[in-house]
């Protein structure tokens, strides 16, 4: 008996040792850090007389996450203090911004806290967080996902958006927050995952649908401002063999806002692609029609306040410091838009792909606004009349009015064990006025070429050398312009470009750049931007340092940009994670 | 029967062995869900590398591991996966680009940045390697030409610890 007794404890006690043992080995901590610290000089070379007291700009912020098995939770610290310049103001200041739990085992998956989630493609609904933006439209409050079987999944969820420090629980509406509250749904059916007969078949089909809603208060004195405004999409993805093709189509009742100028009407959206890939070669075509489709869940937010939605912009993405100048942003009340891009790559051996092959791409990508016809509004005829119903617009019809192109084509290229070469060439429309919002400012028709160099001296050491080069067919020394209209011409006309890198792999990078917009047609906007950096990098750490000029200047990320402003002195980045 | 009573409790203590690859769920190019805490590669090393089609630095190391992927398999078993952050203005262009430049990677794609998220990554490229057991052993952020050699001499490490 004694003996049976003492097997029993000694099982119990192994199973709780291996129980708390596995629960504290199953614990796992993980997290990141990062600062930005900017330093601002005086520089009258551009302009910078007076620094408005601001010497310095600190962004910062810290998270922890926590995870043990099906449970995960974290919070995230963030400091801007004071934010940088080009950040909005609204977010100075230090505290808790987000924090979550979450239990998810597979078949149900509850979170509280603040959510980052899109449907589809976010057509009506998506939250993230995008740090160098100083974007997140987090929706604090809760999420239920339920996956009944293999292939279907439900989500539902209901809270209210961050704006900035804005306390979530109390609205204030003597500070002009009317935050409304966000409540969704959706259903996807993956029906190659759900039927065990498609399982491996070349046909692939999944089917979603999605329904948001916001519930507002009506502060307006003049319009009557709709409290409840739904908003559905439905989607659906094809594929057969090489070949994919997606489509989403968005609908959201009337939603006078500031952005639309209060007018009632409907807003559409429809955005499709169609791919076809195999190896060595991919084609994709996407096309894409929004109408009135800003979705906030202020309608009275500015800017990118309290997206509820995601409108992604369908263009080539440049990277090098001149073509990213003039980077399309989404225009909210309505677009035409088309993309094509091919991937081609010349196989190895043969006589122009070499011993490595030879990878081409070819980008084309345009933008015009939609047409808008007048409605009948109160017996006259009213174009976008605040209070009314707006306009009417052909579905099919493209207005003249172009907001942007590019076409560019690239070729990478391997030469030799050492020897790399990547050149671009871009051909640019930008409608400036339109874009950034200089009104009458001539539109931006620009070719843009680069060249990048890479030569590697040994297995750890290289030289980068890139070369770049922005020619405006009109706009450049000479063209006459008004003394009034001077500011407009800030970084327009020529440029030139040239960044040289020295890297010692796996930890230092060495560069010195200049920019120089040598053809300005104000002499005295004809500056350089010299800058210097060094960055070291150790596994997840890295610290960089630059100093140097920053000249004015949009960035961008995902077609959501914000305005930096020129600026002069040192900006230190450290960041880890863990 | 105590001693071995005892010698069974210190083994149950040692017998779970930790995977640091997270509980989240993301989609691999034909949309077929997966989750990356059951990625398992025979007690082989995991590369798993987050990247975007609009990332110049990311392409750059993807078109170098490709030149050497073929290699690196041969000698120590070593599965890549390249996880895309691309969101949807450019989900679309990934398989395209993908085949395109030819690479040999499993790709998958993060749209909504939930792997992103739980792993920390705040600016790609960020490349983890796991052993074989899915334990975390060596992370880097950033690429400069020459990195992939780094991540060789990790992933021989890892490899040769295995036998």
């Amino acid at each position: 008996m004694r003996k049976y007794i003492l097997i029993t404890v000694a099982l119990a006690l192994i199973s709780f040792g291996a129980n708390a043992q596995s629960f504290l080995e199953n614990s796992q901590v993980n997290g990141s850090f990062q600062t930005d610290v900017q330093y601002y000089m005086l520089d009258e070379g551009i302009g910078i007389t007076d620094l408005n007291g601001k010497k310095l700009g600190i962004n910062g912020f810290g998270k922890v996450n926590y995870t043990n098995g099906n449970f995960s939770a974290g919070i995230r610290f963030e400091a801007f203090l004071p934010e940088m310049n080009g950040f909005r103001q609204e977010l100075n200041g230090v505290g808790l911004a987000n924090f979550f739990a979450t239990y998810d085992n597979g078949f149900i998956g509850m979170t509280v806290g603040d959510i980052y989630d899109q449907f589809g493609s976010g057509l009506v609904f998506r939250t993230y967080e995008e740090w160098s933006l100083g974007m997140d439209n987090a929706l604090r409050g809760a999420r239920v996902v339920i996956r009944p079987a293999k292939g279907l999944t439900f989500k539902g969820v209901y809270g209210r958006q961050r704006y900035f420090w804005a306390p979530y629980l109390e609205r204030d509406f003597a500070t002009d927050d009317y935050r409304g509250i966000v409540r969704g749904m959706d259903a996807e059916w993956d029906l190659n995952q759900s039927i065990p007969a498609m399982n491996e078949s070349k046909f692939r089909m999944s089917l979603g649908g999605s329904f948001v809603s916001k519930k507002q208060y009506d502060q307006s004195l003049f319009y009557y401002i709709p409290e409840n405004v739904g908003a559905a999409a439905g989607r659906i993805n094809l594929g057969y063999g090489n070949w994919a093709f997606s489509t989403e189509y968005a609908y959201k009742i009337n939603d006078p806002s500031a952005i639309n100028n209060f007018i009632y009407k409907e807003g559409q959206a429809l955005m499709s692609s169609l791919s076809y890939s195999q190896k060595g070669f991919g084609a994709v075509l996407q096309v894409k029609r929004t109408d009135n489709m800003s979705f906030k869940s202020m309608y009275t937010g500015k800017q990118n306040d309290l997206d509820i939605n995601f409108i992604p912009p369908i263009n080539y993405t440049h990277t090098h410091s001149l073509p990213s100048m003039y980077t399309y942003s989404t225009q909210p009340n309505g677009e035409m838009a088309a993309q094509l891009q091919i991937n081609y790559t010349i196989p190895k051996g043969t006589a122009l792909g070499g011993k490595y092959g030879t990878k081409l791409a070819f980008n084309m990508s345009q933008v015009n606004d939609i047409v808008r016809d007048s409605v009948m509004d109160n017996g006259q005829l009213v174009i976008n009349k605040p209070g009314s119903l707006g306009y009417a617009s052909n579905f099919f019809a493209v207005s003249d009015h172009r907001f942007f192109r590019d076409i560019n084509f690239e070729i990478d290229k391997k030469i030799s064990k050492d020897w790399h070469i990547t050149a671009q060439y871009i051909n640019l429309y930008y409608d400036i006025e339109t874009i950034e919002g200089h009104a009458g400012a001539p539109v931006v028709q620009a070719n843009i070429g680069f060249l990048d160099v890479t030569y590697k001296i040994n297995k750890k050491q290289s030289l980068r050398l890139e070369l770049q080069g922005l020619w405006e067919n009109e706009v450049r020394a000479g063209y006459e312009y008004e003394e009034s209209e001077k500011k407009d011409f800030q970084k327009r006309g020529d440029w030139a470009a040239a960044l040289l890198e020295y890297t010692i792999s796996p930890h230092w990078s060495f560069s010195i750049a200049d920019k120089w917009n040598y053809g300005n047609p104000v002499e005295e906007y004809r500056d350089h931007y010299f800058t210097g950096t060094v960055s070291y990098v150790h596994e997840a750490t890295r610290v960089m340092l630059s100093a140097g000029r920053q000249s004015e200047g949009v960035v961008c990320v995902g077609g959501v940009c914000r305005t930096v402003p020129a600026s002069s002195g040192v900006t230190l980045t450290v960041s880890t994670s863990f | 029967m105590t001693i071995l009573l005892m010698a069974l409790m210190v083994t149950g203590l040692h017998a779970q062995s930790k995977s640091d690859l997270p509980n989240v769920t993301v989609k691999d190019l034909n949309g077929k869900d997966v989750n990356i805490a059951k990625l398992t590669n025979n007690g082989k090393p995991i590369v798993l590398t987050f990247w975007a089609t609009w990332c110049g630095p990311c392409i750059k190391e993807h078109n170098a591991l490709n030149d050497v992927y073929t290699d690196w398999q041969d000698e120590t078993g070593v599965k890549i996966y390249a996880v895309s952050i691309d969101d949807s203005r450019s989900t679309a262009k990934v398989k395209p680009t993908v085949e395109g430049k030819g690479w040999d990677f499993n790709i998958l794609l993060d749209v909504n940045s939930d792997l992103k998220r739980a792993m920390n990554v705040s600016n790609p490229p960020h490349t983890f390697l796991f052993d074989g057991n899915g334990k975390l052993v060596w992370q880097h952020t950033g690429y400069v030409e020459g990195g992939e050699d780094e991540l060789y001499e990790e992933i021989l490490k890892v490899a040769k610890k295995k036998k």
